[in-house]
């Protein structure tokens, strides 16, 4: 060692003290990413997602798909996600067969559309439209269900991100939000759920919707009745904000403003969606608990 | 999931006898699905084995081979009530579906009084009622009767749009099965799907609204039947069938006088018009109180806007078909004679005129300094605005004669090859979407979105930024008219001579307006009005929420070209030469 000190310029030994090596913080975290400001050039889409049981049940009967890429081309790249929740019914047995099939069917549909332009270079845009594609997907795991699990039920929320366009696929009440960075929360599916449909009708207030005893009862739900009217439609994806999806496990109980706070207290949007996940558990959790947040940065 | 097959009872060698097989396959991997589905597809039978009525299949048989079981059932030579609403071209006569509707309460109310239990039937729906060859009535499809369970979350049994709002929740009475059973009038009487509508929403659409024919009395059964609260409606199938006996009684008297009448509307008086010596196919502009407008005379004419008085017209050596644009005192348009002129607005001296090698039919763009315009020279050319010389145009091979559209730094254009093309302001493609017939409408954006229809009979939206289809619209035929977007709602005409109005976020149909001939006018809104030109020679104005129409104005022509409105008046040119101001 003496040898070796001498011949490269005779330096110090090194200090022996030991140091302990910790993972950053939340808070060393978020001053980081605070600092910096997160910023690129061209836009990047980012995801995460949360899941829980629930405190009073014993299945997940819920199922997610979560899928962030970018759809590269000659003419420059596009980002591209693919968002599903779906909430198997519980009132019918099977419940999360219904979920399950329901999640692989769409994302398997929408991504068989998508390869040739993922994989390879194509000149010419797909001829069906982004609304037609979501509504096969629909109507394809409509036929799934109703062979794999005859008269069980489950809702669909998926959401298509395609470059600065969300289009929105949607049965029954899980539901999809735009959260926007000032505070706002709109949620942008409409649920197909009877209490919902007598708020609208003005049979009930909404503080007796808040009450009502069958809460949970829907109208409309993949799996179900022969023709199915899924709700689809495109907006646009709220910049400098968020897209959210989960199911009634999250929003019946947290309220939208706690929502909100959460996420944007969180220094990523990993812990957001745990936060979040949390939070419905502390309020006793009585269902399943979905969430997946999106957002498109730059 | 199942079928129904049409079999033969060999039992009887010497005779036909025909039965119904009705098969359930069971698909379902997991066995407790699967036991489950056995048990229903018992429970039916055990049901149908039990009742005796001419409006109920009898039952011979059931049985289950490996992963399918099968009911044998009476044959129905016939076809379902569904069907024979979406067979029949337009309302089925009242008498006839009242006369169902009175079978239908005589079943129901078997059902109901049968001992020791009522059977709820649960599920009244067109599809689950058959109509024989000798037009008797049977109710088929008992696979659901009595299986309900209430106060699950999810239940829902039943077929949406049919079944009241207490069946959500799980409360099954026979008091159910006679709102669906009004549903199921309704839609035979309006053919309007309730699956397709929201819930509980039949007070919206009322009967003889759809179906001006329907008596007050029948509409009066329908809409108590439907009445939201259980307790307002008939207590029980015989007194709903009393109801009807008495509707059917009191219209066999009523002589039917169809109401609705639309004025033949002109009496409407134009505040004025002018005529100039050939057809008008142009679209006027307004400009500081004078409308311009181009006419097949080959003049570009300016008349005062308030009383219609000639002020002063330009001679070209071509038709003019476009719409004028003004920039600063200067009125730019496009003719046959394949120029595009510029023209003092005050004098309509020319300032300086533009050549192409093509007749220009496309109107006159200008944004960002320069003026965009197609020709049928097969080019979109960009012209400095100032100096009147060209900045680059960029070849699309095919005649370009829809108006280019400038937003998010591109300027997008369609071709009559259906070509559909985003190019950047250096002239350079940016993305091209190709239809299957001509674009010769002009784009329009609604968010980010750009909306244009094309000859091959869709109305289509793309996302602005890349091309990709967002929705397509189909409409009945091909359509040159210029989609016009207002209140997230998507106007457009087509050959097949209607006014469609699409929700723009959703692609659905909010209403469409017949006229009596194709229409290539572009639709314009003015506050609460939608107004539109037609071949069929009227100027329409309609409600533009409902399609509803408010009063049209004929003119001895043709409308081709798009009314404008400015100032509670609108301006529209028709091929009998006029041009015509009438108040908004």
């Amino acid at each position: 060692m003496e040898f070796f000190r001498k011949l490269f310029g005779g330096r110090a030994a090194p200090i022996t003290e030991t140091v302990t090596t910790a993972p950053l913080t939340d808070q060393q975290i978020q001053s980081i990413l605070y600092s910096k400001n997160v910023q690129f050039d061209l836009q990047q889409l980012v995801a995460a997602s949360g899941q829980s049981v629930g405190k009073q049940r014993e299945l997940n009967e819920d199922s997610l798909f979560a899928l962030t890429t970018t759809l590269a081309g000659n003419s420059g790249s596009l980002p591209l996600g693919l968002y599903i929740i779906a909430d198997g019914m519980g009132g019918h047995q099977y419940g999360e067969v219904a979920s399950n099939a329901a999640i692989r069917t769409v994302a398997g549909h929408i991504m068989r559309k998508f390869q040739p332009y993922l994989f390879s270079l194509k000149p010419t845009p797909p001829e069906e439209s982004l609304q037609e594609i979501m509504q096969a997907a629909v109507k394809e795991a409509q036929k799934t269900i109703q062979n794999e699990a005859p008269s069980s039920g489950t809702t669909l929320t998926a959401a298509l991100v395609l470059g600065q366009q969300v289009t929105i696929a949607h049965v029954g009440d899980s539901r999809a939000y735009n959260i926007y960075s000032e505070g706002r929360i709109e949620v942008i599916t409409r649920d197909h759920s009877l209490v919902k449909r007598l708020e609208e009708l003005g049979h009930i207030s909404a503080d007796e919707a808040e009450n009502y005893p069958h809460r949970n009862v829907l109208y409309r739900a993949l799996g179900q009745g022969e023709i199915l009217e899924p709700d689809i439609f495109t907006v646009a994806f709220p910049q400098t904000g968020y897209l959210m999806l989960c199911s009634d496990g999250l929003w019946g109980v947290v309220a939208e403003q706690d929502m909100h706070r959460m996420i944007k207290d969180a220094p990523t949007l990993q812990r957001a969606c745990q936060n979040l996940v949390e939070a419905a558990n502390a309020a006793g959790g009585p269902d399943n608990i979905s969430v997946i947040i999106a957002q498109l940065i730059g | 999931m199942g079928s129904v097959y049409r079999a033969r009872d060999l039992h009887f060698p010497n005779v036909v006898k025909l039965v119904a097989v009705k098969e359930m396959v069971n698909t379902a991997p997991d066995p407790l699905v699967r036991k489950t589905i056995v048990q229903n597809f018992e429970r039916e039978a055990n049901i149908l084995a039990t009742l005796n009525h001419s409006a109920i299949p009898r039952i011979y048989d059931y049985f289950s081979e490996s992963d399918r079981s099968y009911l044998v059932l009476e044959y129905i030579h016939g076809k379902d009530l569904e069907a024979v609403i979406s067979d029949t071209g337009g309302f089925l006569p009242e008498e006839q579906v009242l006369t169902w509707g009175i079978l239908l309460c005589d079943v129901l109310s078997f059902l109901h009084n049968h001992k020791p239990d009522p059977i709820i039937f649960r599920d009244m729906k067109p599809s689950n009622v058959m109509v024989d060859h000798n037009g008797e009535i049977k109710l088929v499809d008992f696979g659901i009767a009595k299986t309900f369970q209430s106060g699950q979350k999810g239940t829902m049994i039943g077929t949406e749009g049919y079944s009241p709002p207490e069946q959500y929740r799980g409360e099954a009475t026979p008091v159910a099965d006679l709102y669906a059973l009004g549903a199921t009038l309704h839609h035979a009487l309006s053919r309007r799907d309730p699956r397709m509508e929201p819930p509980f929403s039949f007070a919206e659409r009322p009967l003889r609204k759809i179906n001006p024919a329907v008596s007050a009395e029948v509409e009066a059964v329908v809409s108590k039947a439907l009445e939201y609260n259980p307790e307002d409606r008939f207590s029980s199938a015989s007194d709903m069938k009393d109801a009807l006996l008495a509707a059917a009684h009191k219209t066999g008297i009523l002589s039917k006088v169809s109401t609705t009448s639309i004025s033949k509307g002109n009496g409407i008086k134009p505040l004025w018009t002018f005529k100039c010596e050939d057809e008008i196919r142009g679209t006027p502009l307004n400009y500081k109180n004078t409308i311009y407008i181009g006419c097949y005379d080959n003049n570009l004419y300016a008349i005062n806007a308030a009383d219609g008085k000639f002020l002063w017209k330009y001679p070209t050596e071509g038709g003019i078909v476009s719409k004028p644009s003004a920039y600063e005192d200067n009125i730019y348009f496009g003719s046959e004679d394949n120029r595009m002129y510029v023209v003092s607005a005050r004098s309509g001296k020319v300032v300086w005129t533009y050549f192409t090698d093509g007749p220009v039919r496309s109107s006159v763009r200008i944004a960002e300094g320069h003026i965009f315009v197609g020709s049928d020279d097969q080019y979109l050319h960009a012209v400095n605005l100032n100096t009147g010389r060209l900045a680059w145009k960029f070849e699309t091979s095919d005649p370009v004669r829809s108006t280019p559209f400038v937003a998010n730094e591109l300027v997008y254009v369609g071709n009559e090859m259906g070509d559909f093309l985003a190019i950047d302001f250096r002239g350079n493609l940016k993305w091209r979407f190709r239809a299957k017939r001509a674009i010769t409408s002009s784009p329009t954006t609604s968010g980010h979105m750009i909306i244009f229809s094309s000859l091959d009979s869709t109305l289509y939206a793309l996302d602005h930024r890349n091309g990709f289809i967002i929705w397509r619209f189909r409409l009945g035929k091909g359509s040159i008219s210029s989609p016009y977007v207002s209140d997230d709602m998507v106007f457009v005409g087509a050959a097949d001579g209607f006014i469609y109005a699409v929700e723009a976020r959703t692609a659905k149909e909010v209403w469409r307006f017949r006229t009596e001939h194709q229409v290539s006018s572009s639709p314009v809104v003015y506050k609460d009005s939608l107004y539109c030109g037609s071949v069929d020679g009227y100027l329409y104005c309609l409600e533009y929420r409902t399609g509803r129409l408010r009063w049209k104005f004929g003119t001895e022509g043709q409308i081709v070209g798009s009314p404008l409105v400015y100032d509670d008046i609108v301006y529209v040119g028709s091929t009998d030469h006029q041009v015509y101001a009438l108040l908004a």
